[in-house]
């Protein structure tokens, strides 16, 4: 295991103060014994009130959890910024012309850039897609990339999340509650907004409607419902760009268009943000069980009289295992290097590198291919013997389950704890937008791992959230 | 609009009220129970009450005595009796959440806080004065909800929607607690009109907190006339039948001229409103207070599903 400590975002390795932070440093010294106890307590009593919640699987009904929410807010100099946003907007853009490609000539198999058998006998990829042509050929039109910081200038991507990537409403009321808490910071420095999120989502789901839909396009949200763990943010997005905000039940297809039951009958919808997976989508084409779906959406979208968004069939670029490909799939696409880093992953399946892999699980992270959440997820440094021979036992059964990575040290930001601030480590998720243009939010939802030491900052594994601010020149 | 989000609305609507009126109900069964020991036994007035707001039933199949903490128990905590103020304040806020996107931000604060700390009551700490403090909340809560409503939401259709539910709800309430006097006096017609009769009112009267506003618009002492004149026919009377009903017109002609059509829900609300007018309670006591008040409620229910038909409710 590596000795090395994580990268400290605030100090330097004399301890003096990074830039970023000067402003910062200044202003919590300034704050009196209590002041931050007694924010942390405003901010949680502020979303409870507005109902910032999550669901709770498997809890009674009316149990909804708080994800805890840390008052210092993690800072990114303009420079960073614009070094990390460059890398995501190259990566986005291969991604979609990756699944362009693949749905139609299929060129990166034929050029044996990415193995055939990884992308068509794999459950993410989705036949009813080939040929189909979506708007302006985006497919993956809302991102969330995490990305993992290990140095000054060292970035790794985690995972590209193309699917339909949550927490967005968390960065935007985080950064409410900022407003509300530390208005005097805001004085100080220049913040650069994140506001605009949802003008921007409406600016990019208008700039994807079919083409036969009229000027003004008629926008909804999909939602699964109530008891969906992340409604509060599909209820907050359709306030916030002023979208209706529908579940299956409130729409249907009627001579290959959609439409919504209204008070004064029906109305045609023109482009869903839908927040129900593939599979959901509609019982005549994907899973004939599903409840939640919209019986004929799927023929509506071929007939290109809808736009989904993001489009069916966006895992397969987002798939742990052709992770691994991205850089390849850059230069393909985009004839240039990658300019965020994969973090190296080990495939089981090969004997050798499984071998290495079960020589060293205590400096390795596990990981279930499908997995999410933190769960299912080994972390070599953090664990037992016996978790380890669990694993080992795991990754022999099924070697093809499991991708394999080496633990990152991840880099720290100064969080208020009980005993005071300290450091903890911390993850980050941009959110992207891609229509007309590729328009990426400065900033982001941070994620912290508010246990000492611990690695893992999903809400699911004790992991709370900070306010993300990119100063401007 | 989605005919589920106006749904959601008019219901949101009814279960705050709701909510607000089963502990009026609860008030004035409680109070007669302390009060009115000439007139039957404790678990008498609580029975009757509990009839009128039609919960009686669900609790004998629970309970085999009405004592005060097991019917205040059931009127306001018990999930298993969905008109319980418990239930009634989860239903709004489950209907809210699915509109949120059509509530003001202070009108979903103010469901979301009231369920929040409703939540966090212990029920066996509520005895005694706590009991009628809780009372007094819940009505506040109620009180909060439309002022926040009133105050800062968009007078369009949804704004209707709420406002027919709200009215369409109180008037069946206000029917309901009427027709209570008419449980709690049916075994003893011959007393109509003595003094017992007289406190019997008064507790109704203050049901609809019409005890103090009576004396404004009468001059007079309680007496059973006035106060069914008060509670049915009245339009300055906030909770009466008349002025719910017409209310409910107004608003209903709102919709008209938001859609630019007439529907089916007019014809019921036309039907409620041949009911009230040109009557006066002396036919009314002609006809049959408890007869009356039943044919009222009927009415009231058809037009629920008269709109819910016309605007597409599902």
């Amino acid at each position: 295991m590596s000795v090395t400590p994580p990268f400290d975002e605030m100090h330097n390795a004399d301890g003096s103060i990074r830039d970023p932070y000067l402003i910062l440093d200044e202003w919590l010294k300034e704050q009196p014994p209590q002041a931050l106890s007694l924010m942390r307590s405003d901010a949680e009593s502020l979303f409870r009130r507005l109902g910032i919640t999550f669901a709770v699987y498997g809890s009674n009904e009316g149990t909804e959890k708080l994800i805890p929410f840390d008052i210092i807010p993690r800072i990114i100099s303009a420079k960073e910024w614009r070094r990390l946003s460059k890398g995501i907007e190259q990566r986005v853009r291969a991604l979609n012309a990756f699944l362009h490609d693949i749905y139609h000539r299929q060129e990166i198999l034929k050029a044996g850039r990415v193995p055939e058998r990884l992308i068509l006998n794999n459950s993410a990829f989705c036949p009813e897609m080939m040929g189909l042509d979506p708007a302006r050929g985006v497919y993956s039109h809302i991102i969330g990339v995490d990305i993992v910081r290990v140095g000054p200038d060292d970035f790794y991507v985690l995972e590209d999340n193309l699917r339909t990537p949550s927490g967005v409403s968390y960065m935007l009321e985080n950064r409410e509650a900022m407003l509300q808490l530390a208005p005097e910071l805001f004085q100080r420095l220049k913040v650069a907004p994140v506001e605009t999120y949802p003008e921007t989502l409406r600016r990019t789901m208008e700039s994807v409607a079919p083409a036969n839909a009229p000027g003004s396009p008629n926008l909804v949200v999909l939602t699964p419902g109530i008891h969906n763990s992340a409604y509060f943010e599909h209820s907050f997005l359709a306030d916030q760009m002023g979208a209706e905000l529908c579940e299956g039940q409130d729409l249907f297809v009627e001579n290959g268009k959609v439409y919504m039951r209204t008070t004064t009958g029906p109305e045609r919808v023109d482009v869903i943000y839908r927040r129900i997976d593939d599979d959901f989508l509609d019982p005549l084409t994907f899973r004939p069980d599903s409840m939640l779906g919209v019986p004929g959406l799927f023929d509506a979208y071929r007939a290109g009289n809808v736009t989904l968004v993001n489009a069916p069939g966006t895992g397969i670029a987002d798939d742990k295992a052709v992770y691994t490909y991205v850089p390849q799939i850059i230069e393909f696409y985009l004839g240039e290097k990658a300019l965020l880093k994969n973090v190296p992953t080990y495939n089981c399946t090969n004997d050798e590198e499984r071998a290495y892999v079960l020589e060293h699980l205590e400096e390795l992270v596990v990981k279930e291919v499908h997995g999410s959440g933190g769960y299912g997820m080994l972390v070599g440094p953090a664990s037992t013997r016996q978790m380890r021979e669990e694993f080992r036992k795991k990754i022999l059964a099924r070697p093809d389950n499991y991708i394999v990575q080496p633990t990152l040290a991840l880099s720290t930001c100064p969080t208020f704890v009980d005993r005071g601030i300290a450091p903890r480590h911390v993850d980050l998720r941009p959110y992207v937008l891609v229509g007309d243009d590729v328009r990426i939010t400065p900033g982001g939802l941070t994620r912290v791992a508010l246990k000492k030491g611990s690695l893992v900052v999903n809400s699911s594994q004790g992991g709370g959230t900070k306010d993300t601010w990119v100063l401007e020149d | 609009m989605l005919g589920r989000t106006a749904q959601n609305l008019f219901w949101l609507s009814r279960y705050i009220e709701r909510a607000e009126n089963m502990a009026r109900m609860f008030e004035v069964g409680y109070r007669m129970s302390l009060t009115s020991r000439r007139e039957g036994s404790a678990s008498e007035h609580l029975i009757s009450m509990m009839q009128a707001a039609e919960v009686e039933e669900g609790f004998s199949r629970k309970h085999k005595q009405a004592d005060v903490n097991a019917v205040a128990h059931y009127m306001i905590f018990d999930e298993e009796n969905p008109s319980s103020v418990r239930s009634c304040l989860l239903a709004a806020r489950t209907n809210a959440r699915s509109v949120r996107t059509a509530l003001t931000i202070e009108m979903w604060e103010s469901i979301n806080a009231a369920w929040l700390e409703f939540a966090e009551i212990r029920p066996r700490d509520v005895t005694g004065a706590r009991l009628q403090e809780l009372l007094g909340w819940i009505k506040q809560v109620s009180h909060t909800y439309r002022g926040a409503l009133l105050s800062t939401f968009l007078r369009d259709a949804g704004y209707a929607f709420s406002q027919i539910g709200n009215f369409v709800e109180r008037a069946d309430n206000t029917a309901r607690i009427l027709d209570m006097k008419y449980y709690v006096l049916l075994p003893r017609a011959t007393l109509v009109g003595g003094d017992v009769d007289i406190q019997q009112w008064t507790m109704i009267l203050r049901a609809a907190s019409a005890h103090r506003s009576y004396r404004h618009v009468y001059h007079d002492r309680y007496k059973a006339w006035n106060i069914a004149d008060y509670l049915i026919l009245r339009p300055e009377m906030p909770r009466s039948l008349g002025f719910c009903v017409s209310w409910i017109n107004r608003t209903i002609d709102m919709l008209e001229e938001i859609y630019g059509a007439r529907t089916a829900g007019h014809d019921a609300a036309d039907a409620v409103t041949e009911l009230l007018e040109g009557t006066t309670v002396d036919r009314i006591f002609e006809y049959g207070l408890h007869e009356f008040l039943t044919e009222f409620i009927n009415r009231n229910n058809r037009m629920t599903d008269a709109l819910a038909e016309s605007y597409n409710f599902y």
